[in-house]
């Protein structure tokens, strides 16, 4: 401390560059603050049983501790405007902001100690404090607190000025321990589907987490696997890539394809039934972002009632086939080969561009946010009359519509419990869509709507009828809805409006900003990144612990998002190109002048 | 023969008589210009005869044909493109998507085609791309080669101007509408632009009506220029004529005993 405390009266001319003690101070703060508010939500307590490396650390304690090593290296990271020579200002840094978020951390835990607010915050009970304190007195476990907080932070502001080697050794080390521990449950599912269930009972302890051993052997493993690597980051690659001779590109793209759909085909057949579910889950949700990513990306209208076209199609294809229906028909199932399965899925067909023109029509008009709060009204005036009393007699009002046959493809049942049968079928329509997106992309009609959300007046001028336009991205949306609605009846068999509520379409929204507008394998990486691995609404995902958290977590992703990357994490080539606009702009006056130049000369 | 005739065209903006029973023609492979002080009502001008306003009063016969109150869109298809008088290209898209963009109204492949890629969806996607880079070629080496790849927003600010010349090109128009082409450029680049307005006449056969302000330009193009002051006319003829008409002096620079007085 005695250091640090000279580094303040020290001369700034005496270091090549002082340490940036307001922006040290504004982190370790907001360090504090935001394990104080993880606390507080009881995420700790929540996820205390949760074992990360047996028995050591529990994924309710690693909630708390990335805090102090983030934060300190973002504060040893120096600004734009005051660029400096890497060094002792960066360590510094990284400590004194771990100790402040310390610090300010075990002041909380002397106040929940001293007083009891359950009344106000349910969870900074005696358990939260027990667990904090490790049931020592609350001054050793204050001072423990600051001491483990000042050296993350410490260890935070090394990372930043360590060798590129180290940091992606380190990272990639934290990452994939932390990683197989989360991933508990599908490891050993997939160790079962491959009958290798000794890997899994060696890796992880029998109270859940790691043991010491394994923990020591995939840190080993993989921070091997970092020194091979070249450090670039995923961005850099991503250009490299785009920067790419196009046939060179073309024919890595054609592997990469043949790769994806290969293993498409034989991955269901290894993994467990749980991974299938999960897997599923994520293709319905891509088949909805795929079509919101043509309504949103595309077309640039944003649609926050998107999820009523999905209740379309799943209550059309309740109401063909379940035998409560009024309207059933004896025979008529979702079967593919099947006359009857054809019928439902033309009907189907209809009704969502039924839908999708009398939703679009009247809101077409409207631009911006009048078109964003007007969708979100239609979204929810669809799932109300669902709901109703008045329609009852033909959709089941809350109770619903039940007994929804299975699918079929001939005399193959497809049922909607068979995970890997219901892979394959979200796989095949998944597959339809992203060709269909991919088609209108690079077509008069894509570039079209390119031009609608650039700008509109313009593309009126050059010919574009802009209301045929937005409508047909509307139905095309509402069209690739209504399938997964259909697909969403027969998987799990009883439709009820509660299903259809708003915060699916905002849901569908995120894993559309957060993989790339307007991308289509943005698209997947988003539902991937949001429904694999956090869950949707009701489907559990990777990280099943953090389910009470996942709006949260969705909420502040998104906000992280918007900041560093708006542009989401695989952004279309055009958002890319915004991104790196300042270069771009320099490189093409460079070259003008240089043409100018010649052009003088000639 | 005229290729636009427009008779008492009127326009309100809430009290304001942006065009008050305007009288216009022009005939074919004529270049007319339109001039008057900030607010005399030529850019409402334009924007009524493209469809963006709708005119409260009068009519706008394009080839015997009355476009008052038709879409935007549908008087593209009809044969008039248009420019903005604050560059409005679509900024992310390539040089050669702007153009390719523009010719919408002229291919017809719909969703169907595009997802079968059928034969002629892939002839008439090649044909959009040939055209496109025959109209960029318009502007010699200015928008080509590794241009055509690059986005428009990185493009300088003339350079901006002709693609927006170019796109409105691509929408293979009889008539062309420029809303102050030559804004913002230096004086090389403007005497460029204004043989290519010429051009756009003499070799492309269009009929050009123009926006401008500055007078050179206006004297070297013009065939003929209107004078427009609130909304109406108050001259018209030969650049000469038109910078002696005693009212034009008036509205640019007031009364002349005004300018004794002060």
């Amino acid at each position: 401390m005695t250091h640090t405390l000279e580094q303040i009266d020290a001369p700034a001319s005496s270091t090549p560059s002082p340490v940036d003690w307001s922006k040290v101070q504004k982190w370790g703060v907001l360090g504090g603050l935001t394990m104080s508010f993880i606390a507080a939500i009881g995420m700790v307590t929540a996820l205390d049983q949760r074992l990360i490396i047996s028995p050591w650390l529990s994924l309710g304690f690693l909630t708390l501790l990335w805090i102090p090593v983030v934060f300190g290296i973002i504060a040893a990271t120096e600004d734009a405007e005051t660029p400096g020579v890497a060094g002792d200002r960066d360590v510094i840094s990284g400590l004194v902001t771990g100790l402040l978020s310390g610090l300010f951390f075990a002041f909380f835990i002397v106040i929940i100690d001293a007083f009891d607010l359950t009344d106000i915050f349910r969870n900074l009970g005696p358990k939260l404090v027990e667990l904090l304190t490790f049931g020592r007195g609350v001054g050793v476990a204050a001072a423990l607190w600051i001491i483990s907080c000042g050296l993350l932070g410490l260890l935070g502001g090394t990372l930043k000025i360590a060798p590129r080697m180290a940091r992606s050794m380190i990272g990639a080390a934290a990452m994939s321990v932390v990683g197989v521990a989360l991933l508990e449950i599908i490891v050993t599912d997939i160790t079962q589907g491959l009958r290798i269930e000794f890997v899994a009972d060696w890796i992880y302890a029998l109270n859940g987490g790691l043991t010491p051993a394994s923990a020591l052997v995939i840190a080993a493993g993989s921070a091997l696997f970092g020194l091979r690597s070249d450090g670039s980051t995923l961005a850099e690659r991503r250009l490299e890539r785009m920067n790419l001779d196009p046939e060179v590109r073309f024919r890595k793209n054609v592997v990469a394809a043949v790769l994806t759909i290969l293993a498409v085909i034989f991955l269901p057949m290894i993994l467990g039934g749980l991974t299938n579910d999960l897997l599923a889950n994520v293709g319905l949700f891509i088949l909805m972002g795929l079509g919101l990513n043509i309504v949103v990306g595309s077309a640039g209208l944003l649609d926050l009632g998107y999820v009523a076209f999905f209740a379309v199609g799943a209550y059309t294809t309740a109401v063909l086939t379940s035998p409560l229906s009024p309207f059933y028909t004896p025979g008529w199932t979702l079967n593919f080969l099947s006359l009857e399965g054809a019928a439902v899925i033309t009907i189907v067909l209809i009704m969502a561009v039924i839908a999708g023109v009398l939703v679009g029509t009247p809101v077409i008009r409207l631009r911006g946010d009048y078109l964003a709060i007007v969708t979100l009204g239609f979204g929810e005036i669809v799932r109300i009359l669902f709901l109703s009393d008045w329609l009852a007699p033909y959709f089941g009002g809350a109770q619903g519509i039940t007994n929804v046959p299975s699918a079929g493809l001939g005399p193959v049942e497809i049922r909607g419990t068979s995970s890997q049968a219901m892979f394959y079928l979200i796989a095949a329509f998944v597959g339809a869509a992203i060709y269909v997106a991919w088609r209108l992309q690079a077509s008069r009609t894509g570039r079209a709507w390119t031009a609608l959300r650039e700008d509109e007046d313009a593309a009126e001028a050059m010919g574009i009828n802009t209301t045929a336009a937005k409508l047909t991205a509307f139905v095309i949306g509402a069209i690739f809805a209504g399938f997964a609605g259909m697909i969403f009846a027969v998987k799990v068999g009883s439709i009820f409006p509660s299903s259809f509520k708003l915060l699916l379409s905002i849901i569908i929204l995120v894993i559309v900003i957060v993989g790339g507008m307007g991308s289509i394998p943005g698209v997947i990486i988003g539902a991937v990144v949001l429904i694999g691995i956090l869950g949707g609404p009701t489907q559990q995902g990777l990280l099943q612990e953090f389910g009470q958290f996942k709006l949260l977590i969705y909420g502040a992703l998104l906000v992280v998002m918007m900041l560093k990357r708006p542009e989401g994490l695989w952004p279309n080539v055009r958002r890319q190109r915004e991104l790196h606009q300042d270069e771009m702009s320099q490189d093409a006056w460079l070259m003008e002048e240089s043409s100018q130049d010649k052009d003088g000369d000639s | 023969m005229p290729v636009l005739e427009i008779t008492n065209l009127r326009k309100n903006f809430g009290g304001v008589k942006a065009l008050d029973g305007l009288d216009f023609h022009v005939d074919k492979g004529e270049i007319v210009s339109v001039i008057g002080p900030n607010g005399a009502g030529k850019t409402s001008f334009f924007n009524i005869i493209t469809g963006y306003f709708s005119p409260d009063e009068g009519d706008i016969l394009f080839n015997d044909v009355n476009i008052a109150g038709h879409q935007p869109h549908e008087i593209t298809e009809l044969g008039i493109a248009r420019t903005f008088q604050n560059v409005r290209l679509f900024p992310n898209m390539t040089v050669l998507e702007n153009v390719m963009v523009a010719q919408h109204c002229r291919t017809t492949t719909g969703i169907f085609g595009t997802l079968l890629n059928t034969p002629a969806f892939r002839r008439e996607e090649r044909e959009i791309e040939e055209r496109a880079k025959e109209v960029l070629a318009f502007f010699g080496k200015r928008l080509k080669g590794y241009r055509w790849d690059q986005p428009a927003f990185v493009l300088s600010y003339a350079n901006k101007r002709r693609l927006e010349i170019a796109r409105a090109m691509a929408t293979m128009p009889e008539l062309i509408l420029l809303d102050e082409p030559t804004a913002g450029m230096n004086p090389m680049e403007t005497a460029e632009l204004t043989d290519l307005i010429r051009q756009l006449r003499d070799d492309r056969g269009y009929t050009v009506i123009l926006i401008e302000h500055e007078m050179r330009v206006v004297r070297d193009v013009s065939d003929r220029v209107v004078v427009l002051d609130h909304g109406v006319k108050i001259a018209e003829g030969d650049y000469k004529t038109v910078s002696h008409d005693p009212n034009v002096i008036e509205a640019y620079l007031g009364r002349p005993s005004e300018a004794h007085n002060a």
